[in-house]
Formats: structure tokens, C-alpha cells, sequence
């Protein structure tokens, strides 16, 4: 069993290097279809990282009457962390430091310093910027704000004017992650076609050594094995050679994303996760391979 | 050892390669098969390998149907026979010397018997200095006695060889004949196919004479005549 094992392995390895320019072939395009899958992956680590980004700059604020007590201010701020995973995040922004970041804003401007140095009293409320995990959220927390006890001390709730921006934020998201998925699952397709092919052609060549073999009493392990090899090669030479191809590109390109989308960095990520890169794409390569092969020599080996 | 009882082969669209064939051949014969090209021969070798299956009759080897052996037991029964085809398929991603021990790994055979037995079938067949060579860097003859010795490497009880010479100069045809021949001596049952009146002729051993998918002679020390 055991001397059949390596026998099969090594014939599989005479194959691949005997073959040497058809098996490069069969490998480019297979590293061309990885390459595709891995750089799908990447993009959608973008896309996800741009989501984020934009979902991060919607909030809710809601702005308390001067004469609120902070306590109670703080009552609903409680009140909302516990409505559990709709709320993400609720900033409690007091009187002081409303009217500290008032002035630091609009220092410039004399007369509205003046007016304001001429009033007793701080004019500004209390406010609690809320976010949401998803944007669609919004509504119901602003509905749930407008019960009567929180009614009475609320001045106002900017949802109303944030409300079409919100919903427009929210459906481009939505449809960037869609579509995203949708163009991955369609390139992928393609790219896994044509590596099919190819590897089916390459086959094509062994149809004769196939009948060969069978006229020689081989069993159809025997045969098969060496052609599965041969295609696990394919599979993980392209996962190596893909992994490095990654490596400067990455390296030029992901500053330059950076620029764009602050707080994602693709090179970063890339070598944090090359380990997990590394087995998927080689997962992607073997089995893309192997299965090809199965079904590219079933055909030779049915026929008597 | 193989015997033929009533066997036809009839081709779709109703050609007739084969009609009635009835062979009993003994153990340590040396048969040779002759006639015109298209008479049959090598329909007859393909139905003895069961690369094709009869239409009619049966085909008993050591007294048992080939034509009822399941697709497992086949591979066994091929290993039990050597082929030499006229088209001598060799693989040719493969060095004459693995050609010959693929068919002995085939066979399951251990890594030591291979590396002592293929010099020796080698030499056997006068190539022990082209082991390294692949079928496209060997000659006609060199290639087909490659098949010869893959055909031997199982240590088979039978070997067929299908024309043979078919695509050699007579010189080289000769040198194959005579391999044959001392294969024959060493013990194998041997069964050769050929069109060539001058080797029928001069093998004096039993000829069997097909013409139109029928047998017209069958003959002890015979010769080839139409």
C-alpha cells in the first residue's frame, strides 16, 4: 500500500516535470484564478473597511432643554445602553462641555463671543450623540425617545433632518456589500472555468498513455493517482507563487489605499493573516486541481 | 490453456470480422496466426485480451469464460499476458527502463525485484545500453523490443505479439522473430500475428491460416499459403 503511495507520488512529480510547459501553462492560469479569488478577499476587506467608515459618521443627536436635570439626562443615556444591541455607542456631551466646545468652535467671531459673554446663563443643553449598529435603527430609537417622560426634557432630536441622509448612507452600504459579493461570486466563477479547462486539456494529452495502461493491467488507482498528483502540484506551486506575486504589490499599493480610506491597511492585514492566505489559496489550488483532473480522466478511464 | 469455441465478431453495420472461430491452443505453444491484412488477426488478439468482447461463443482461459470476468478481475487476468501491439504504445513520458518496471509496479512487485529484474529483461531484449532513453530517441526495432520487454516484465504466461514487424526492415523484423523465439524456449506460450509469408515460413512451428474472418488451415510445422 505504502510502496503504491509513493509510487503514485512519483510518477504524479515525473509527470508535472516531464511536462514542463504544459503543466506552466496549467499553472499560470491557475495562479491567475487564485490571484482573482485573493484579490476578491482584499477587496472586500476594503469595502468592509469603507462601510465601516461611513456607518461611523452617522449618528443621532438628541439635545436636552437647559433646565433638564442631569440626572435625568443621564437616566436616558442608561436607558438606551440598555436596549442592547440595536445601540452601538451613546456620548453623553454635558452643559459645560457643549458650551466649552461652543467657543472653542466659533472663537473667531467677536460680536457672537460678546452676546454670548452678555448672557447669565449658559444657553446651551445638555445632548447625547447616539449610534447605531445599523442605520436602519435610527427609527426606532427615535421612536422610543419619544415617550412622554423623555418627551419632556428632550428640546430636540436631529433625526429629522439627518433622516434622508441616513437612509441614503444606509442603502449605498447596503448595495456596496451586495454587489460586492455579487461581482466576487461571478469572477470567481469565471476564474474557476477556466483553470477547469485548462487542466481538462492538459489531460487531454494522457488519453492515449491512459489506454495504454489499462492494456498493461494496471488498476484504476494506478492510473489515476499520478494525474491527481499532478494536479495537487499545479494547485499548490500557483498558491506559493501567488502568495509571493502578493507581496511587493501590496507593499506599493496599500499606502496609497491608506490615502484614501484612512484606517485600513491592506499590507498590514496581508501579513498579519499570510498563514490563513496561504492555506486558503493552496485549498483553493488543490482541490481546483485535483477535482479537474478526476473529472478530465474519468472520461479516458470509463472507455474499455 | 486457451481454448475458442465458436467465436464470431461481428462490427456494427453488420461487417463480419470474425466467423466461427474454433482454437485450442496448448501451453508452451508457439502459434503463429498469418494472413492478409484485414483478415481478422488482430480481432482475434483483441478478444484474447478482452480489449474487445465476442459477439458470439465463448473464450476459455484455463477453462474459464473471459467473457463472464468482471472489470475487477480483468487487471489480473492482463497481468497474467504480455502484449506486444503493432502500434507498440509505449508511454512515451516514460524512459525505456520505466516502461518496463511500470508494468512490474503495476503488478505490485517490490522495489528490489524491479531494480534486479529490468536490467536483465533488458539486456534480454538487446537494450541494456538505452535504459535512459525515451520511445522518441529509440529506433523502430529498439522501440518495439521495449514492448517486448514490458511485455515480459510480469513474467506472463502468454505473450501476443500483433505484427510485431509490421514497421521494421527485415533485418530488424529477424532479430524480433528471434527474441521471440528464445522467449518461447525459455517456457512462455507465445502467439504472433503476422502477414509476413517469408517469417511464417521459416518458424516452422504451427501456423493457423485466416482469411475473410474465417480459418482455412490450421497446420503443425506449417507454412503460409493462400
Amino acid at each position: 500500500m505504502l510502496t503504491a503511495i509513493s509510487r503514485i507520488i512519483k510518477a504524479g512529480w515525473i509527470n508535472f516535470w516531464r511536462n514542463k510547459w504544459l503543466s506552466m501553462a496549467a499553472m499560470c492560469v491557475m495562479c491567475l484564478t487564485i490571484f482573482v479569488i485573493t484579490s476578491l478577499i482584499l477587496v472586500s476587506v476594503l469595502t468592509n473597511s469603507l462601510v465601516k467608515t461611513l456607518r461611523d459618521k452617522i449618528d443621532v443627536s438628541v439635545y436636552f432643554a437647559t433646565d433638564a436635570p442631569e440626572e435625568e439626562v443621564l437616566n436616558t443615556r442608561t436607558a438606551l445602553m440598555e436596549l442592547g444591541d440595536v445601540v452601538k455607542s451613546v456620548e453623553y456631551v454635558s452643559r459645560k462641555e457643549a458650551l466649552d466646545k461652543f467657543e472653542e468652535k466659533h472663537k473667531e467671531n467677536q460680536a457672537l463671543m460678546q452676546s454670548l459673554q452678555e448672557l447669565e446663563d449658559n444657553p446651551l443643553g445638555a445632548s447625547l450623540n447616539i449610534k447605531a449598529q445599523m442605520a436602519s435603527e435610527y427609527e426606532g430609537i427615535v421612536n422610543f425617545l419619544a415617550k412622554p417622560q423623555y418627551q419632556k426634557i428632550i428640546n430636540k432630536i436631529n433625526y429629522r433632518e439627518n433622516q434622508a441622509v441616513i437612509v441614503k448612507v444606509s442603502s449605498i452600504t447596503d448595495a456596496i456589500q451586495r454587489s460586492g459579493f455579487l461581482i466576487s461570486l461571478v469572477l470567481a466563477i469565471m476564474a474557476i472555468l477556466v483553470a477547469f479547462n485548462t487542466i481538462r486539456i492538459t489531460m487531454y494529452s494522457a488519453r492515449e498513455e491512459i489506454n495504454v495502461m489499462k492494456l498493461v493491467g494496471a488498476s484504476k488507482w494506478f492510473i489515476r493517482g499520478p494525474f491527481l498528483v499532478e494536479g495537487a502540484f499545479y494547485g499548490i506551486i500557483a498558491a506559493v507563487v501567488t502568495l509571493i506575486v502578493f507581496y511587493p504589490i501590496l507593499w506599493y499599493l496599500s499606502p496609497k489605499i491608506t490615502s484614501y480610506l484612512p484606517g485600513t491597511d491592506l499590507f498590514y492585514f496581508y501579513q498579519a493573516n499570510i498563514l490563513g492566505i496561504f492555506l486558503l489559496q493552496a485549498a483553493i489550488g488543490t482541490s481546483l486541481g485535483v477535482t479537474s483532473s478526476l473529472v478530465a480522466i474519468r472520461r479516458y478511464l470509463k472507455e474499455q | 490453456m486457451i481454448k475458442f469455441e465458436n467465436v464470431s465478431k461481428i462490427y456494427p453495420m453488420g461487417c463480419a470480422a470474425l466467423e466461427n472461430i474454433n482454437i485450442h491452443i496448448k501451453s508452451k505453444e508457439f502459434l503463429t496466426i498469418a494472413g492478409p491484412s484485414g483478415a481478422g488477426k488482430s480481432t482475434l488478439l483483441k478478444l484474447l485480451i478482452r480489449e474487445q468482447l465476442p459477439s458470439q461463443g465463448r473464450i476459455l482461459w484455463h477453462n474459464k469464460d473471459i467473457v463472464d470476468i468482471k472489470n475487477s478481475e480483468l487487471v489480473k487476468l492482463r497481468r497474467k499476458m504480455g502484449t506486444v501491439f503493432q502500434d507498440i504504445k509505449l508511454l512515451s513520458n516514460k524512459t525505456a527502463y520505466e516502461n518496463v518496471a511500470f508494468a512490474m509496479e503495476v503488478g505490485g512487485r517490490s522495489n528490489i525485484e524491479i531494480m534486479e529484474d529490468v536490467p536483465r529483461i533488458l539486456k534480454l531484449v538487446g537494450l541494456a545500453e538505452r535504459a535512459d532513453h525515451f520511445p522518441a530517441q529509440l529506433s523502430g526495432g529498439e522501440k518495439q523490443r521495449v514492448a517486448i520487454g514490458r511485455a515480459l516484465a510480469h513474467r506472463p504466461e502468454l505473450l501476443i505479439a500483433d505484427e510485431p514487424t509490421g514497421n521494421l526492415d527485415s533485418i530488424n523484423a529477424w532479430e524480433i522473430v528471434r527474441l521471440l523465439v528464445k522467449i518461447n524456449e525459455l517456457g512462455t506460450t507465445v502467439i504472433l500475428a503476422s502477414h509476413d509469408r517469408e517469417i511464417v515460413n521459416t518458424l516452422e512451428r504451427r501456423v493457423i491460416t485466416i482469411e475473410k474472418g474465417k480459418i482455412i488451415r490450421d497446420d503443425e510445422k506449417g507454412r503460409y499459403i493462400l
